[in-house]
């Protein structure tokens, strides 16, 4: 049978997957027992499982969870606010578009989780670096998708519009507005998903805040079995938004 | 009289600015930004020095690009930066061919990938400190991490664009894997790839000096929260401008160079 065939049976490339994580866990196991690998490097797969519930219960992961989701809903409304009112602003004046589409793909593109130091010294070490980074970072992407579903809306939809002799405002609101909402979706989740990276990350880094936090504090004891659960916890978590806001975006997404 | 006296100008030539309106608008804007930087650093209404003034961040400017120093962090960041690429993007490569190539691969491996590809890698520096030490090994580590997966990721959606008359042609001559891989893959593949890397350069450059700031005595990073350390903000900036520079300079880099491509190809 070929490996075409195999893939379409709709069970057997999860169970693959699924089969082969769970082979490297056991073989790392494994070898640790043997004393190939070193377990004060890599602890025992079995340690960070058990580690799990005592992180949960311990470092009180729960309300650091809701810290690190209430910073990233803050940024989120930025990002939301300010990129979504920007892409309209640059989709309105043109020549404005014209003289700085450039700048804002250059700033999706640069690093800039990089001038973390600054908003350090600006808003210090506390929240609303954390918050502002992640409104700096999910910006960008937000803007540019909202100009993108602005611009690339069906030449007949705004000729609907003017042919019932609609305001601008009517135009906007009625027209393009919804019709750019699935493109504008897509930013948000961008947004969405750039200002988590670098909340968790910033986190991490300034040692302050939630799950991020956790990682460093949990290192900084020398607690490698704890360490490695909560990295696993927080990859659980982006993960989960990154699935949800996926299905968000295809049910928003109008049928072809 | 009122009409005799006024100055008729052609009608081409009385609308006409010196310069276009889209680059008249961008150096007012430019400027409106210094100036309102300006402006705020002379007025004092931020804390003492957050804002210096920008004579003090071009000097401090000149003052770094003039320092032996500064050069031997930049190549030792530019070392970690590359030995990271070679990792991350060779071995992404391999992996997105072996997912690309494969129907059972793709939906059994690719899944996995495709979600663990957004969680922030700055999270495992802890681990890579473990594994590697705090050397340069564990940012080399981060980089290449960070750059494993946009590189896999294009590289398994390149390999399905392939035309398969392609890959008929290399197997009606019998190729073997290296040769499918080397006359046929990579060349049908190189666009992908091209921007595989330009976005694995973007983040290898984001993981390895993310690393350097938390951890390390060397390197941009090491500067950068040196001076923060130290509140010498001029530096700050002046290092943050350097960055910005390096990392959109790259990314237009490779984007030519995937551009040069297509000019030789037509």
């Amino acid at each position: 049978m070929s490996t075409a065939t195999l893939a379409k049976n709709r069970w057997l490339p999860i169970a693959l997957g699924l089969g082969s994580l769970v082979a490297v866990i056991v073989l790392v196991e494994a070898l640790i027992r043997l004393g190939w690998i070193n377990r004060f490097i890599v602890p025992m797969p079995s340690e960070i499982f058990l580690a799990f519930p005592r992180v949960v219960r311990e470092e009180d992961v729960v309300s650091r969870f809701l810290l690190t989701a209430g910073e990233a809903f803050s940024a989120s409304i930025l990002v939301t606010l300010f990129g979504v009112a920007g892409g309209v602003l640059l989709h309105q004046f043109r020549l404005l578009r014209q003289a700085t589409e450039t700048w804002v793909a250059a700033m999706a593109a640069a690093p800039l989780v990089l001038i973390y130091p600054l908003y350090l010294v600006i808003f210090g070490r506390s929240a609303t670096t954390i918050v502002m980074m992640g409104f700096t970072a999910g910006l960008a992407p937000t803007v540019l998708k909202t100009l993108e579903g602005l611009s690339s809306t069906r030449r007949v939809l705004i000729n609907v519009g003017r042919s019932f002799n609609l305001t601008r405002s009517q135009q906007f609101w009625k027209i393009l507005f919804p019709a750019a909402l699935p493109t504008i979706f897509v930013g948000l989740r961008l947004g969405l998903i750039f200002a988590l990276i670098n909340i968790v990350g910033v986190e991490f880094l300034i040692n302050f805040g939630g799950l991020g936090q956790l990682i460093n504090e949990l290192a900084e004891r020398y607690d490698l079995a704890g360490t490695y659960a909560s990295i696993c916890f927080v990859i659980l978590v982006s993960v989960c938004v990154f699935v949800l806001t996926e299905r968000l975006e295809r049910w928003l997404r109008p049928v072809d | 009289m009122a009409e005799a006296g006024r100055l008729i100008l052609p009608a081409g030539r009385a609308r006409r600015l010196p310069v276009h309106p889209v680059t008249a608008l961008r150096i007012a804007i430019i400027v409106a930004v210094l100036a309102t930087w300006e402006a705020v650093a002379a007025s004092g209404l931020l804390y003492r020095d957050v804002v210096p003034s920008l004579v003090a961040i071009s000097r401090a400017l000149v003052e770094t690009l003039s320092d032996k120093l500064f050069f031997w962090h930049l190549g030792t960041t530019f070392y970690e930066i590359g030995i990271a690429l070679v990792i991350g993007g060779l071995s992404g490569l391999a992996v997105g061919i072996a997912l690309g190539g494969s129907k059972l691969m793709e939906k059994a491996f690719e899944p996995l990938l495709y979600y663990l590809g957004p969680t922030p890698k700055i999270i495992f520096f802890p681990v890579m400190i473990m594994w590697f030490g705090v050397g340069p090994g564990s940012k080399v580590a981060m980089g290449a991490i960070s750059c494993f997966f946009p590189v896999a990721l294009n590289a398994a959606g390149g390999m399905r664009q392939i035309d398969k008359i392609l890959i008929r042609v290399g197997r009606s001559f019998r190729a073997n894997t290296w040769q499918m891989v080397t006359k046929i893959y990579l060349p049908a593949m190189r666009h992908p790839i091209i921007n595989g890397v330009r976005l694995g350069l973007g983040v290898a450059l984001i993981g390895t000096l993310l690393a350097e700031t938390k951890l390390s005595n060397r390197g941009i990073g090491f500067l950068v929260i040196q001076a923060y350390s130290l509140f010498n903000m001029p530096q700050m900036y002046s290092l943050i401008i350097i960055l910005f520079v390096i990392a959109i300079g790259a990314n237009a880099l490779i984007g030519r160079l995937g551009g040069l491509d297509d000019i030789k190809r037509f």
